[in-house]
This record gives C-alpha cells, structure tokens and sequence, in this order.
C-alpha cells in the first residue's frame, strides 16, 4: 500500500472525527446562546463542558477558560464561540475530564462515613472546592433526610448519577 | 475539641469532597442543560404556531368577509361577518333569579370590584348582562384616552408595572394580595397580553376593566399583540368564551373586538419611562403614534396591503415592489405593529423580527437614538417569556418585565412585577404560583417541564410525519430504516425548523443501533391518532391534526345556532377554501371519502367535535388520554 494512500485515509477519518466534534459542541454551545449571536455568558462555560460529558473540577473548568483569554472577575463577561470551539475539540479529542464511575464515588461517600451528619456535610461542602450557597442548600434538601439530619449515601447515589 | 477539625487536615476528605463535588455539579449542568431545552422547546413551537397564524388569519377574515351563507329564519342578504358581529342589545338579556353571581350596577364601586374578586375565587362566572354592559363602559371610557397616557410620579409612592398575564389569574389574584389593590395610592399599569392560553382570560379582563372604570386616573391599560381577535382565535380566548358563554359569546367577542381597539398604545412616566408591550424600531415616531387614529388597527391583518401578501414589511423596509406614494394608513399599521411586536437583541441594528412575522429586532443603538429623541431614561415592555418574570438589557436602558409565572407548564418561570419610586429606580418582585404545598425540588420541576416540552414536540412530529418520513428515505439510499445522527438532524431540521438541538434530544425521540444509527421511524412508534382511520390520504390526516384548533373555530363560527352540527356540504366548502388558501394539494374528494369513513354522518350533518376528536394525538403510554389546555 502506498505511504501517502495510507495518510490520507486516517487524515478524512481524522477530519469526520474533528468535524463530529466540533458540530457536537456547537450545538450545546447554541443551547446556551440566548440571541443565537455566538456568545454565551462566561458563567455557564461550566455547563456547557459537563453537559458535553466531562468532569472537570473548578479549578480545570478555570484552567479552559484561561485558555479561552477570558477575563473572569469581570461577571457580565461573554465568550465567542469562535475562541471556545478550538480548546473543546482538543478536550473531547484528548478524551480529557473523564466520567468518574459510580464505585469510585461510592468510596469518595464510603470514606467521609461517619461525617455525614447535616452539619459535617456542610463542612464538606465548604470544603474541596466551596459550593455557593445554593449549591449546599439544593443537595441539603435532596440529600440530607430531614428527620434524622444523615446524609444517606446509598440513596443519594443514584439521585446523583442517574440522568 | 471535635475530631472534625482535625479531618479538615485530612487529605482524603480533601478528596473525598472534590470528588463529590464534581459530581454534583456535573448533574446539574445536565439538568440545567435539559431545562433549557426544554424551555428551547416551548418556545420554539410557540413562534412557529404564530408565523402559521398570519396565513391562517387571511384565511379567516376573508371567509368571514365573503361567505354569504343561505340559512333558514335569518336574514338572508346578511353575511356572515354582520351575523356575527351584529350589535347586542343588553337590554334583552334576562338575569335568572337562580344566578348567584355578582349583580353589577354602573357606575362601579369598590364593593362591585370586591364582589368580582370573590367571585371568581370561587370559580363562578360573572352573567353575559353584565359582562356586556362592562364591556360597553369600558369602551365608553378608553374611547376618552389619548393613545399615549401620561404620568407622573409626584402625589403617590410608587407606580406598579405588570407584563403579560395570559389568562393566568391565579397571578392577577397573587399580585393583588402582595401588593394590594388598585386604588388612588396604589397605581398599576397593566402592559398588554391579558388574554390567551391561561383559562381566566376573561376573568382578568372584567377585573382589570372594573377597575379602570373605578379609579381610570389609577389604573392604566396598554394594549397588548393578543389583544387581537385573531390571535384569539387561535391562541385559547375565543374557546374560553365560546365555551363559557354559550349564547352570547359571539356577541361579547364583536364588542371585545371595539374594545382591544380602543386600549391606548403606551403610558410614560414623568417624561423619562416609555411603557409598551412589544419595543421599538427605528422609525418609532412617538408624536406619529400619539396623533394617529388606533382603534383602525383591530387585528394584525387589519390592513388592505397585507390580505395580498404573505408577510408583512419589516420595521425599516418599505413594501417590495411599490412604487406609489407612501401610503398613510399603511404607515400607521406599521407603527402600531412595530410597538406591539418588537423584540431588543444585544446586536446594534434593527432587523425584521422573522420569528414573530411581525415587528423587529432593535439593537442597543435603535434604544439610544429613541432615548435621545424623547429625552428618555428607561424602556419597559414586555412580550418575551422570562424566566426569572423579568430581564435587563441594552445596558439597563431596557426591561422584559413578564407577569405570567409557570407559562409552560408548572415549575417553568416566575412571574415579576416592577415597582417604581419618584426616582425612578425599578425594584423587581418575583413570585412563583404552586399547585402543590410542599416545593418541588430541582430535579422534579425540570422532569416536568421536560416532559411537557417533549409531548408537544412529539405531537408536531406526529403531524409532519409524511414530510420526515420522505426526508428521512432521502438519506437513507440503501432503504435499510437507518440513518447517521447527523443526517437525522438535518433532516428534523429541514421539515420542522423549530432549531432545536436535535443531538441533545436524541435519545427522546427516537432509537439508536449500537452501530450508532438511528431508525428514522421509531419516532412514530408511541403515537397514534385518536380515532385509527381507514385514511385515504396519511397527508390529508396529518393536515387535520395539525390545523385541528383552527378548525374548531372555524367551524364554531359556521355553527350559527350552536348545535355543534354543520351540514356535510357547508363541511366540504369550508375544507375547500381552507386548503386552496394554505396551498395544501388534496383530491377533490378525499374528504368526503374520510368523512364516510369515519362514519359521523348525521342525517346529512356532521358533529364536527367528534369528527376533529379522531385527529387528536394520543401518546400510547399515556394512562390517560392527552388532557390539553385551554387552547
């Protein structure tokens, strides 16, 4: 077979492969475009690479953004899709921020066991990497039973990783 | 001391928190993602079914104008349109002493608004009489108004501006109770869209006309795109009243016609806040629109250069192709549409708004340049569905403010109201009604709006089901039933063009192969006609499903004696002209054959509610049969 027939077969599956991506983020990205202009609030830049299947943690969702050129202390800030879709692609191509399995997150819950009373869970949840004041309260009311005040990890799993 | 403190040290916690974290917010950005679309969703089919209405609406008037209809014990060189217009006359109209309802008597007083309040807590309905005689003084008094109301902040505290309400009353009846009634120290102004796809549209009407004739320095009215007897046709509020007053609705809905008409166009505050129910363009002429006649503009059709064209001219375009002299009447619809209609976007410019067909897009610039003409401060308007119940834009010249909370479906948005100082700074206040006690939590609210979201959607993919099924045969070359996911999106794209994120939706809507092909024509598998029909023409019948709401009012109409029966060749006509004006192709007799077939031929009548019935979507996992709102 000829050098140059192979390269150019894996560069067109490279190029659909590309091409699938880049249209996959696009598309998740437009859910969040309010004016259909391109541009999405830089606050839900977080959203948009989780809803894509990703588990980054904040400080990686940062670390993108950062790569975007975005200034973040400023709130009404916007980003383009055009700087966005780039550093997506090579996130999704380098199969980067994978999903953690659900035993994995079990142990996580398994090894704070002891801790999970209401008000250690609210330490845990300043803990890590701070949830906002809305974050705690959503998972202390979906979380936390509110007659015993225990978080009850094995029914609170599957609330979690179920879609 | 606690060993608590002493883990905060400990790395694995550490961890252990990070990781739970990620979790946690990697679930609910799917769930903002799916609410999101959802609410994508719902509105998308929304503007659509509106863009439908301006086709359906030449269709209407021009039956109404020309149909003479021969009918025994009427006039007879009557047409239809003066039938159904003809002018009540109140006095004929006897009261029951079995009626229990509130007994009006003119001029109003606090206690008939109070009688009025409690009365349709209690779900009862005011008498035909009455609403007649209210309707008329209504009139009577907007006829008085200019069409711009002016204000000014300086005897009372604070003005209060509502936005759409859309028939919701339970809204109506919460923001009177956390912000009091409307009296000479507590002033409302109402921003349009009362009516329409809420089940008390005509409950808020009476209660917002009621008090403006009690304090009409007090409370202020601006008229809304719904306030328009063809969006009511399609959109809820001609039902509701056909089927809450069943002798007199066609009456009611002549002198609403007058009504809507009269409702001024825009209030403003102190000189400094413009108040109306869509935007702007950038030919708003403030002094045009304070000077023109309003009540010559009743529908959105209601202009002779729009029954011979499809789509109205845009806010800045002229009308293609014209070459006479601007034409006066013609500017002053425009106008008028403009401000009803328009929508702000972030882009400068002000382009035709082609998701309403009607109005534009204004920039921040085309706000700018309005400002600077009037010496304004501040936009308020409303028009656009909000998910908080309001929004600020263009640089906080400019706010959505949206009344109507749970528009969609439960749990979709809240509704808001503004309260503005003699400073003139807005403080909002949000509020969400709930059917249930106990607040639903995140993950609950967003299941049922996404359910609701996509029961619709399936419905108008049952109804375009022959165009997707050649889309789809299209891509699929090797006939094998499977198509890639793009080509299926294309696809959906190309026939429904709701742009909706079909690769999200996916997994709703129709099966995938582990190859990762989908089987195009799964998506019609939990669906199925009310009635099955030996169907001559599956286009014929998916036509019926999706015109199945205008129909109905179509044929109400005809129904002159309201016996829900028309005759077969009143029936065959009407299907005629319908089609002929939507462009639809069907054989000459493939609807009297589908009429047969159903067999809801009664001595040369057909029972047109039960005929309509067997187009109506049912989804086979339903446990019970689709209950659907008011519309």
């Amino acid at each position: 077979m000829e050098f140059g027939a192979v390269f150019s077969h894996r560069d067109q599956t490279v190029n659909a492969v590309v091409a699938e991506i880049e249209k996959k983020i696009t598309k998740a990205f437009e859910v969040f475009d309010r004016e259909s202009n391109k541009t999405v609030d830089v606050r839900e830049i977080g959203c948009i690479i989780r809803s894509l299947g990703c588990f980054p943690n904040e400080a990686e969702v940062q670390e993108l953004l950062d790569q975007v050129n975005i200034e973040v202390e400023d709130p009404s800030g916007f980003v383009h899709l055009d700087k966005f879709l780039p550093v997506m692609t090579k996130v999704l191509l380098d199969e980067r921020f994978q999903p953690i399995p659900e035993d994995v997150l079990l142990h996580a819950f398994e090894s704070l066991k002891g801790y999970l009373l209401r008000q250690n869970v609210i330490l845990c949840c300043f803990s890590g990497e701070p949830f906002t004041q809305e974050e705690m309260e959503d998972m202390l009311n979906v979380a936390v039973d509110p007659e015993t005040n225990i978080l009850h990890y094995r029914d609170y799993l599957p609330k979690l990783v179920i879609d | 001391h606690g060993c608590s403190c002493c883990s905060l040290q400990n790395q694995s916690f550490f961890q252990a928190a990070i990781l739970i974290q990620k979790w946690y917010r990697f679930t609910m950005a799917r769930l903002e993602m799916r609410r999101r679309y959802s609410l994508s969703i719902f509105q998308s089919i929304e503007y659509a079914d509106e863009q439908d209405q301006l086709q359906l609406s030449n269709f209407f008037t021009f039956m109404l104008d020309h149909c003479t209809h021969p009918d025994s014990g009427k006039d007879k060189n009557k047409s239809n349109v003066e039938i159904l217009f003809e002018k009540p006359d109140v006095r004929k109209i006897d009261v029951p002493d079995s009626y229990y309802g509130p007994r009006l008597s003119f001029p109003l007083t606090a206690e008939d608004a109070n009688a009025l309040l409690h009365a349709f807590r209690n779900e009862q309905l005011l008498h035909a009489r009455y609403v007649l005689q209210l309707l008329s003084e209504t009139r009577r008094v907007l006829k008085e108004m200019p069409n711009i109301t002016h204000l000014s902040t300086s005897y009372s505290k604070e003005i209060t501006v509502c936005g759409d309400l859309h028939g919701n009353l339970d809204d109506l009846l919460l923001i009177f109770y956390k912000n009091g009634l409307p009296s000479e120290q507590n002033r409302y102004v109402f921003n349009g869209d009362f009516v329409d796809r809420g089940k008390n549209s005509m409950e808020i009407l009476i209660i917002l006309f009621a008090f403006l004739l009690i304090y009409p320095n007090d409370l202020h009215l601006n008229r809304g795109n719904h306030e328009d007897y063809i969006m009511n046709l399609r959109y809820g509020f001609t039902k509701e009243v056909s089927k809450k007053y069943k002798d007199h609705w066609k009456q009611i809905l002549c002198l609403l016609r007058d009504v809507f008409s009269w409702l001024p166009l825009a209030t403003i505050i102190d000189s400094k806040v413009l108040i109306l129910h869509g935007g702007i363009s950038d030919t708003t002429d403030l002094d045009f629109l304070n000077a023109l006649e309003r009540n010559k503009v009743r529908d959105r059709t209601d202009h002779t250069a729009v029954k011979t064209q499809h789509n109205p001219p845009s806010g800045s375009a002229e009308p293609s192709g014209s070459n006479s002299p601007p034409d006066p009447a013609l500017e002053e619809w425009k106008q008028i549409l403009d401000i009803l209609w328009s929508d702000p976007r972030s882009q400068n410019g002000c382009t035709p708004n082609k998701c309403r067909g009607g109005g534009c897009y204004f920039g921040p610039d085309v706000t700018a340049k309005l400002f600077a003409r009037y010496n304004l401060k501040m936009l308020i308007r409303s028009h656009e569905f909000k998910p908080e119940g309001y929004e600020i834009s263009h640089d906080g010249k400019v706010i959505t403010i949206f009344s109507a909370s749970n528009y969609y479906e439960e749990g979709s948005n809240r509704g808001a109201y503004i309260k503005l100082n003699p400073e003139l700074t807005p403080r909002f206040v949000q509020y969400q009604v709930s059917k249930f006690t106990r607040r639903k939590n995140l993950r609950e609210r967003v299941g049922t709006i996404e359910s609701a979201a996509l029961k619709s959607l399936r419905e108008k993919i049952y109804a375009h089901r022959s165009e997707l099924t050649s889309a789809f045969a299209q891509y699929d070359t090797n006939g094998t039933g499977r198509i890639s996911v793009n080509d299926w999106a294309e696809a959906m794209e190309s026939v429904l063009q709701l742009e909706l994120p079909w690769r999200m939706l996916r997994p709703q809507l129709v099966q995938m192969n582990p190859d990762g092909e989908v089987d195009f024509m799964s998506c019609f598998y939990d669906l199925k006609m009310g009635q099955p029909t030996k169907e001559a023409q599956p286009a014929l019948a998916e036509t019926l499903c999706r015109y199945r709401k205008d129909l109905e009012i179509i044929f109400n109409i005809i129904d002159k004696d309201h016996s829900g029966l028309i005759s077969f060749e009143e029936f065959s006509q009407t299907w005629r002209l319908f089609t002929s004006h939507l462009g639809i192709e069907v054989e000459d007799d493939s609807i009297d054959k589908l009429v047969l077939s159903i067999d809801y031929n009664k001595d040369g009548h057909i029972d047109f509610n039960e005929f309509l019935e067997a187009f109506h979507v049912v989804h086979r996992l339903e446990k019970k049969p689709g209950s659907s709102q008011c519309c």
